[in-house]
């Protein structure tokens, strides 16, 4: 069934990546803790507005492989984009996986043992074990994969202890934690170290780490409560501008802005190299190139969940970058065998909560996946469970971008079902809101999406909604997008009050059981789950955007 | 010594309008005079919000969040020898623009951004 | 009697940058209580930095200050050692001084 895994050395020539130059980078990120190969569908739906329609990684399906000159039905057309998605995935088997990942990696530091490793952050959370470990399995297993620096924002769901106590313990003298936007609430001091300077074949280079801006609203504040971030761009430049006067002849920022964001920092920001960036899971085959006033700078996008590894060489002559190759190499779990040491850890780590993790709860008869700007049926799935379970006219439930994807007629176990659920604020509720709120609630969210200015964006999709018909304009300004709001075919009222089911309560002290309760109680009366039916809303204005297709 | 055109009523009033008259009158937009106040707010409760100016003989910077019910937040009377370069943290209830007012050579001059006060939630 | 400010004074070049986080409710006087009762004003309304003698900064707050205000500013003509004292008064008629040396 796997053709390519059929063809002896079908691997080679994918993975044959020559070294080029005398510095290298590279760079995974948004992985959200996942050590198994898994299937993962990219979006069909990628929305730019104002300046980035059509600008990556607004490209979706077709438009993305005719930018990228990408043949159709190859791997990396898989790889890529949603196309054929069951029949390619079937095809080409399972993505990422720590132990495959880290077979890539050893073969890629063969040809450039210099290189540093950057993880682009999201690690730490994302799977049951990373959960229930608190972290721990990721956190040690970055470290045998080789790691060399990170930035963060999931990680800081652990709470400010936790990170402390990994950057101070179990990274110490071996990792580094890198957030040059993270500040002490009181006098705006860093609470982690900036950046870090290396030598590379006698050439220093500098890693700037970049926090995600709005981790204390994206994700709950009074977990972070003494930290304050932002993006910070005045002193990200004094921050390269110190590292240049300290010698680096190659700069470079792990970035956890989400894309759009990066380009609008590469514009802003000078003497940045490339900007290595996460958070908005865009698989970006070629990087964008910015100009600023004093030159350029590279913008990539690794994708998620350990599907992409990529890999940035620089030529470094005469104290300045002269050229540069990047390739974002996809991580075909039956291309690559397993590394022997990474599986042996992978093993051992899950060994006490293997019968946990394969609990079979239900059967799919449909494709499960989650991302896209509207929505995704594993997001369908859990609202009409919210909805069923709650006794709700209409459910939410966060645009979280992470979550692995399940194939037709797959069984789905407890560890699939956690790879969609686990997060540390896991409380489901249900609340009595009026239709405004409901309105000024959608059209928050929409504006983190698509407002013009990046610099306003959080890089999360739009809130999944069960029950509730509405249309969405993305082009018109701030609370204006939403209209036509219905449930059952009736005009949702300003006045009158809905019952709304949702979970991830940013705010403290909600009460209900945990999300994954809920989807439990579902999956019990509903032994298999029918091909799921995606509520997305009426989108207008959008015509001939190469972000959306059916 | 420098002494402040508003008083303590001048706090009172409630449009940006009636703001910008308590302080003196109509301020013309410069490019000298720039707002330190973030994209999207943390903490409406809690604000990072400052302003400086390259205007020579700067004495007097105001803060004025115009959405708030009461829009003037602060002054500051700047003597020689201080920077016009004033930090505080206000309140803001909703995504409004944050004006700066300052005193230069007798005349005002204003700059604005916008600050957006989110409900939070989701994430990449 | 409120508790006693932090304040950071620090050189650089020739410039004293005071950083200050006073400890005061800031009570702008429009909120209500659970009850529904409106809480009465209570803020800090007039601040004023002294170094040498010198006033180096005024300031005129309001309610819509946050809680434990923060202030920073720079001047010029400071030295190490110096005092940096801030007092507050509040719309109580409450006032609070501290002081810190130049770092
Ligand atoms: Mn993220
Ligand atoms: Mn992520």
């Amino acid at each position: 069934k796997d053709v390519l895994a059929g063809k002896p050395g079908a691997g080679q020539a994918m993975y044959d990546l020559p070294k080029f130059g005398n510095v290298s980078f590279l760079h995974f990120t948004d992985c959200h803790a996942q050590l198994m190969p898994i299937y993962f569908r990219e979006p069909n739906v990628n929305l730019g507005v104002a300046e980035a329609v059509g600008r990556p990684p607004h490209i979706v399906g077709e438009s993305l492989l005719k930018h990228f000159k990408i043949r159709p039905g190859t791997p990396e057309a898989h790889a890529f984009t949603y196309l054929n998605f069951e029949s390619a995935a079937k095809t080409y088997g399972k993505v990422g996986g720590f132990a495959h990942l880290a077979t890539l990696i050893k073969q890629m530091r063969a040809s450039r043992p210099y290189a540093m490793l950057l993880d682009g952050g999201d690690t730490w959370q994302g799977s049951a074990t990373a959960l229930w470990t608190n972290g721990q399995d990721m956190v040690d297993a970055c470290k045998l994969l080789g790691v060399n620096a990170m930035c963060p924002h999931w990680e800081f769901t652990l709470g400010e202890k936790r990170v402390q106590e990994i950057v101070e313990k179990d990274f110490a003298g071996k990792l580094d934690f890198l957030a040059q936007n993270v500040k002490t609430n009181d006098f705006g001091d860093p609470v982690f170290k900036p950046y870090v300077i290396k030598e590379m074949n006698g050439v220093p280079v500098a890693v700037i780490g970049q926090a995600f801006p709005y981790t204390p609203i994206a994700n709950p504040g009074y977990m972070v409560s003494n930290w304050t971030f932002g993006i910070q761009d005045e002193n990200m430049q004094k921050m390269v501008d110190e590292a240049r006067s300290k010698g680096a002849q190659a700069v470079v920022v792990i970035s956890h802005n989400g894309m759009d964001v990066d380009i609008k920092m590469a514009s802003r920001v000078t003497g940045i190299d490339a900007i290595l960036g996460g958070h908005t899971h865009d698989g970006m085959p070629a990087p964008i190139v910015v100009k600023n006033a004093k030159g350029q700078t590279l913008v990539t996008n690794a994708g998620s969940n350990s599907k992409f590894l990529g890999v940035l060489d620089f030529d470094v002559r005469g104290g300045k970058v002269q050229d540069f190759r990047y390739k974002l190499l996809p991580v075909f779990a039956n291309l690559l065998p397993a590394d022997t040491e990474m599986q042996t850890y992978i093993d051992k780590v899950r060994a006490p909560y293997k019968a946990k993790l394969d609990e079979k709860l239900a059967v799919s008869e449909g494709l499960l996946y989650r991302r896209g700007n509207f929505n995704g049926s594993w997001d369908q799935l859990i609202v009409d469970a919210l909805m069923e379970v709650k006794g709700a006219d209409m459910a939410f439930s966060p645009g979280f971008r992470w979550g692995t994807t399940i194939l037709p007629g797959q069984a789905i176990t407890r560890e699939l079902m956690m790879d969609q659920v686990a997060i540390t604020y896991p409380t489901s509720t249900l609340t009595e809101m009026s239709g405004e709120t409901i309105k000024t609630v959608l059209e928050d969210v929409c504006d983190n999406l698509f407002n013009p200015d990046p610099y306003y964006q959080q890089g999360g999709d739009m809130v999944r909604v069960g029950g509730l018909a509405y249309t969405c304009d993305p082009k018109a300004g701030s609370g204006k997008r939403i209209s036509n709001m219905m449930l059952k075919g009736k005009t949702i009222e300003a006045g009158k009050t809905y019952k709304v089911a949702g979970w991830a309560p940013v705010a403290e002290g909600a009460k209900g059981e945990p999300i994954w309760d809920v989807m439990e109680t579902y999956f019990k009366s509903h032994k298999t789950i029918t091909t799921r039916k995606l509520n997305t809303p009426k989108v207008e204005g959008m015509q001939g955007n190469p972000g959306i297709a059916a | 010594q420098a002494q402040a055109a508003v008083d303590h009523a001048s706090f009172q009033v409630k449009t940006l309008e009636d703001a910008l008259k308590a302080i003196g009158g109509t301020a013309a937009a410069s490019d000298q005079v720039s707002v330190v106040s973030p994209d999207i707010a943390e903490n409406g409760a809690v604000v990072p919000v400052g302003a400086t100016s390259k205007l020579p003989n700067t004495t007097e910077m105001y803060l004025i969040v115009e959405k708030n019910p009461t829009p003037l937040s602060c002054a500051f009377m700047i003597p020689a020898g201080t920077a016009a370069d004033v930090q505080t943290r206000l309140k803001m209830g909703q995504s409004t623009n944050v004006v700066a007012v300052v005193k230069a050579d007798g005349k005002l001059f204003s700059a604005s951004k916008e600050t957006k006060v989110t409900l939070g939630g989701c994430g990449g | 009697m409120a508790d006693p400010m932090r304040i950071r004074a620090a050189l650089a070049g020739d410039e004293t940058t005071v950083r200050v986080l006073m400890s005061h409710p800031m009570e702008p006087g429009t909120r209500k209580d659970a009850a529904g009762a409106l809480i009465p004003a209570h803020f800090i309304k007039d601040v004023e930095a002294t170094s040498a003698g010198k006033t180096v900064l005024k300031a005129m707050f309001s309610g819509s200050v946050s809680q434990n205000p923060f202030l920073s500013f720079k001047f010029k003509g400071g030295a190490k050692g110096d005092k940096v004292v801030v007092k507050w008064t509040d719309s109580k008629g409450d006032s609070r001084t501290d002081e810190a040396a130049i770092a």
